[in-house]
């Protein structure tokens, strides 16, 4: 489904944010990727629909090759790919349905967008997201006036508007409280199982992960540094991915609720190391 | 996917009522607007060739006449001199005149009311027609021109003078009262300080805004570069106008420069 | 008991203090004030004796003042269709030029946004912006004069000018000011630049370009009343020929006229503003 091949990314100046990642998506699974701040997470899914482009490299959905995709033929094959975003980026003075409705952009002619009048399969559609996502009857309300999770679920409707190929999430519950973040994270897995869609999505808190993907892959300074199961996230793999750090209460074990951990983001952890042997940076 | 729970799909942003609304709000603009210009006493065969006639002033006006700068640097500095004097004049008046209009620092509201009628008078005449009346008064010349500037910017600086003078913190004004201060002494140590800054960065603009004015001035006879541009234009020498139009630009940008710098210092 | 120590050196440590002034706010040393009022006592003086000002014919100015202030009360209203033509001529002028304006601003701010243009076209659009303002109006009226000719499509074109350039620069700035991110994802659904502009950009400028424009209308109003001054028609004109014939009862019917003319555009323009919150 999707190929990446040695993607990289480097921007003017000498950044090297991706320093060749190759990547198989083969089937519908939820990939979760994790890495510290600035390691490359949200150019490597900006990369994917080119709103960054990639300095070389291959990135192939269902076959077709995208980074030489034209213009016109690159918006086509956007409008079949949903993207998910930490600061919801929806257009705040829209109505929650109009929001939805701007899924299909890349689908309906200019006149019909300028005239809301979307086609009737469309509008029932979006009601019946609206429905999944535990919106129903809010169409109307202006989006400034959602809370935070609210807003994410609109921005999760309109993604799933364009029955998208691929699912781009980054940092999806990044603004949201813990409890949110669980139901948002819940119900982006559970839509992705349902509709078949493999999704990539970037969350920096690692227990969430674990609980909520099916695969896990990390990113550490541009290089793709670990593919795998959730369950394979030992400590060590976690001082490779994020550095030195003690790792007890971040890990989700196997007999503990995923409903009562409450994770603390790596960096907060101050303890010094104890576990291994292996001395510091 | 319930088929028992079919979902509508038909859904409209703006209920019939408010889009017919919308509607009649669009239409009535653009009539109105269709109505002023069909109005007009225009003789749209003139505007066929404006294109042409346009081209032709700017052959017209390149090369600039270069020999022409000597005779207007007087003008120019006349202009600069006509906004910078206008503006001291406003400085003097309208901060009173402001104290005058606000609120919470005129004694009555009769004295507010007048204040408040004098500050929209003057907003309300354009410089240029200020101008007129004083070129009446004065005789033509830059005494006109100061005067002129200074009746239109009393009324722009004490406006925003006397919005600042009401926004000023009670707080602070009511704990020098309460020390038992003259009037006089409270505006000035409670109230005036708050309002400093903001005095001095109207001026600036305001400032900046009447050297622009000043160019123009000249047409109706008050004085500066005005009356250079108005003689050459009439006498269709355009490369003089040139180069006093690069001048005027040359000048108009610098004074914007040193506005923007000086209130940028003081905030 | 001798008092201790400590008291003999506050004692002391009081009375070495016993003045205070309050540290400048604007000028560091006391030599920059004295510099800064010389400076400006030195700039009034020079400027006053550069000027050729007629001090005999300004001496006659208050009395002649006077005069004419007792020629212009009370207002001659008498020539009332000369006035009310004026007038509408004026304010159709405004409206015309407001709503062209409004509409050819929209391309010129677009391309004189940072994040939406590519450079060249920014630079272009940002310069073009930058001249028209420089010039006062009645200067780019004269322009005008000299291309078209006499009457209010001079005056239209030097409006239309007015407006476009300051709404442009309203439009650029909002948009520059713009939430990014709505941007990005309406980019991500595949949406075509028109979209973009449809979906991402006007829901965040759209109150405030019309609020801007309506405020352009009541400005351009203003201004109507004056280019006529130069020719270019509308109530400026009569007003002018008035000021040269001594008809000083017509200028004050005029200028009240005017007045009140912009009094209502300013209450009008107030109201029309409320109704868009």
């Amino acid at each position: 489904m999707l190929e990446i091949t040695d993607l990289v990314k480097e921007y003017p100046g000498g950044l090297r944010a991706l320093r060749g990642v190759t990547l198989n998506v083969t089937e519908p699974q939820v990939v979760a990727v994790i890495g510290s701040s600035g390691a490359g997470k949200s150019t490597l899914i900006r990369c994917i629909n080119r709103l960054v482009e990639p300095t070389s490299g291959s990135v192939k959905l269902g076959g077709q090759e995208l980074t030489t995709l034209n213009r016109s033929d690159l918006r086509k094959a956007r409008s079949h790919i949903g993207m998910i975003f930490q600061e919801y980026n929806l257009v705040e003075r829209l109505t929650v349905m109009e929001n939805v409705l701007s899924g299909r952009l890349g689908s309906v002619s200019l006149w019909r967008a300028f005239r809301r009048n979307y086609p009737p399969e469309d509008v029932a559609n979006a009601f019946e997201l609206l429905d999944r996502v535990g919106l129903t009857g809010r169409q109307d309300d202006r989006a400034d006036a959602l809370s935070g999770g609210q807003r994410q679920r609109v921005g999760i409707a309109r993604a799933l508007m364009q029955k998208p190929n691929l699912l781009l999430v980054d940092e999806p519950t990044a603004s949201l409280d813990p409890k949110t973040s669980r139901q948002i994270m819940r119900l982006i897995c559970e839509l992705a199982h349902e509709s078949g869609t493999p999704a990539l999505v970037n969350i920096h808190d690692v227990a969430l992960a674990q609980a909520s993907a099916d695969r896990v892959i990390a990113l550490n300074d541009g290089n793709l540094i670990f593919d795998g199961a959730p369950g394979d996230l030992t400590p060590e793999v976690l001082n490779d991915i994020y550095g030195e750090e003690d790792w007890s209460a971040t890990i989700r074990k196997d007999d503990d609720d995923a409903e009562n951990a409450e994770p603390e983001a790596p960096a907060k952890q101050a303890k010094p190391p104890s576990r291994n042997g292996t001395v510091g940076k | 996917m319930n088929a028992s729970h079919p979902y509508p799909d038909i859904w409209r942003r703006f209920s019939p009522r408010q889009a017919i609304v919308r509607t009649l709000w669009m239409l009535g603009v653009v009539f109105i607007a269709v109505w002023s210009l069909g109005n007009l006493d225009i003789t749209w065969i003139y505007f066929l060739d404006a294109h042409i006639q346009a081209a032709d002033l700017l052959t017209r006006m390149f090369p600039p006449e270069w020999g022409h700068t000597g005779r207007i640097i007087a003008p120019m500095m006349e202009t600069i001199h006509i906004a910078t004097l206008g503006t001291v004049v406003t400085f003097v008046i309208a901060i009173p005149l402001a104290f005058l209009s606000a609120r919470n620092t005129t004694p009555n509201w009769i004295t507010w009311f007048i204040g408040r009628f004098i500050l929209v008078s003057s907003r309300s005449i354009n410089t240029i027609v200020w101008a007129l009346i004083f070129v009446a008064i004065f005789g033509p010349g830059a005494m006109a021109g100061i005067w002129a500037i200074a009746f239109r910017s009393i009324g722009f600086m004490g406006k925003l003078i006397a919005e600042a003078i009401e926004e000023v913190d009670e707080g602070t004004v009511e704990a020098i009262e309460a020390t038992g201060a003259s009037r006089l002494k409270v505006l000035l140590v409670g109230v005036m300080p708050q309002v400093l800054p903001v005095i001095f960065g109207t001026t600036m603009y305001r400032w900046d805004i009447n050297i622009r004015e000043s160019t123009v001035l000249g047409f109706v006879g008050a004085g500066g570069i005005g009356i250079e541009l108005y003689s050459s234009i009439n006498l269709f020498r355009w490369p003089e106008v040139s180069v006093m139009v690069f001048a005027i630009l040359l000048v108009v940008i610098l004074s914007e420069f040193v506005s923007a710098t000086a209130r940028q210092k003081i905030t | 008991m001798t008092p201790p120590a400590a008291s003999d050196a506050t004692r002391g440590a009081a009375s070495a203090r016993t003045t205070w002034s309050r540290p400048p706010i604007f000028f560091t040393t006391p030599a920059a004030r004295y510099a800064f009022w010389f400076l400006i006592a030195a700039y009034l003086f020079w400027s006053s004796s550069t000027l050729n000002i007629d001090w005999v014919r300004t001496a006659q100015g208050l009395p002649r003042a006077g005069d004419m202030l007792a020629r212009m009360v009370p207002p001659d209203f008498s020539r009332s269709g000369l006035l009310i033509r004026g007038v509408v001529e004026s304010v159709q002028m405004a409206f015309a030029a407001s709503f062209i304006g409004m509409i050819l601003a929209i391309p010129l701010g677009l391309a004189a946004a940072s994040n939406l243009a590519p450079r060249p076209v920014y630079l272009a659009a940002r310069s073009l912006i930058v001249l028209s303002r420089t010039f006062h109006e009645v200067f780019i009226a004269i322009f005008f004069v000299k291309i078209v000719g006499f009457g209010p499509l001079a005056g239209l074109l030097t409006l239309i000018v007015a407006s476009v350039s300051f709404i442009s620069k309203m439009i650029a700035e909002d948009i520059e000011n713009m939430n990014m991110g709505q941007i990005e994802a309406i980019r991500a659904t595949g949406a075509s630049f028109p979209k973009l502009l449809l979906y991402a950009v006007q829901p965040q400028v759209l109150p405030r370009y019309l609020g801007v424009c309506i405020y352009r209308l009541d400005a351009n109003i203003r201004h109507s009343t004056v280019v006529g001054i130069v020719g270019a028609g509308g109530i400026g004109a009569t007003l002018s020929a008035s000021f040269k014939r001594y008809d000083y009862d017509f200028s004050l019917a005029i200028l009240l006229t005017i007045i009140a003319l912009v009094f209502i555009g300013e209450i009008f323009s107030t109201w029309l503003r409320s109704r868009l919150r």
